[in-house]
């Protein structure tokens, strides 16, 4: 079973590399349980659309 | 502006200046060097009334735009990264510690005061002026070297591989000062924008 502090790390990582298939599973199966990494996870996931907003320069009302 | 037609591009309509404005703060913001931002962005300015035929007006004309500022900015990188190099990065490594440490009891799961709370409607903070404010402290307030590092991840959407390339860094070194990076962003806008209504200012 992984930590929430392991599973904090493979939140950021999947984002950068294809993860193995047991961190895919251990990964799933601890989200499956805790709240709050599965809110870190949704965080992660913003933070990715918030900066690609930012760099293609739409910041802001309508996306402006 | 945002619909003019192709190749029709009014250059000395007021909104090119606003669009320049925001591109030499993107500039600045990944160059951190004044005169090389301001360069990057005259490039980049040439080139799209040069180009201005291959707006096919399917985006934004801003987000066109952007995205000629950024492959200048990644050549500009390419090109200069020798100067950068790596000895300064490894550092950067180290340059705060685990502080996110802190946030985990000895099992490494989370203390209860700090669990990620749902963030409301973060969606919405997307379109709203004063978001991004705090968004710009919070990337402010990263420590320089993981600030690049993330940035030309997420901004100039570079693969770590390069990012590793350019830097002289290993690529696990990469992923854990994305990792703080990213954690550092999260608690900032958490404790700044999405915790405000706990904490009027």
């Amino acid at each position: 079973m992984l930590s929430c502090k392991e599973v904090n790390r493979l939140c950021s990582e999947e984002q950068d590399r294809n993860l193995s298939l047991t961190e895919r599973i251990n990964l799933r199966m601890h989200l499956a349980m805790c709240k709050a990494c599965t809110n870190f996870r949704v965080q992660m996931q913003f933070l990715r659309a918030a900066t690609r907003r930012y760099r293609e320069g739409r910041r802001g009302p309508a996306g402006d | 502006m945002n619909d003019a037609a192709v190749g029709r591009i009014d250059w000395n309509d007021p909104s090119i200046e606003k669009i320049r404005r925001d591109m030499l703060r993107f500039a600045q913001l990944q160059l951190r060097d004044a005169g090389a931002a301001e360069d990057m962005v005259q490039e980049a300015l040439f080139s799209a009334m040069k180009y201005e035929a291959s707006f096919a007006g399917r985006s934004a004309l801003k987000t066109w735009m952007f995205s000629i500022l950024r492959n200048k900015i990644v050549d500009h990188i390419r090109k200069s990264s020798r100067e950068i190099a790596g000895a300064d990065l490894v550092d950067g490594s180290a340059e705060d510690g685990d502080d996110f440490d802190a946030l985990f009891d000895q099992r490494g799961h989370w203390n209860p005061e700090d669990r990620p709370p749902t963030w409301a409607d973060p969606e919405s903070s997307l379109s709203q002026q004063q978001f991004w404010d705090v968004f710009d402290a919070c990337l402010d307030r990263l420590p320089p070297k993981t600030s690049r590092v993330f940035m030309m991840r997420e901004f100039l959407d570079l693969d770590t591989d390069e990012i590793c390339t350019e830097l002289g860094i290993s690529t696990s070194n990469c992923w854990v000062i994305l990792h703080r990076a990213r954690a550092g962003l999260r608690l900032c806008l958490d404790r700044d924008w999405f915790g405000r209504e706990d904490t009027p200012c």
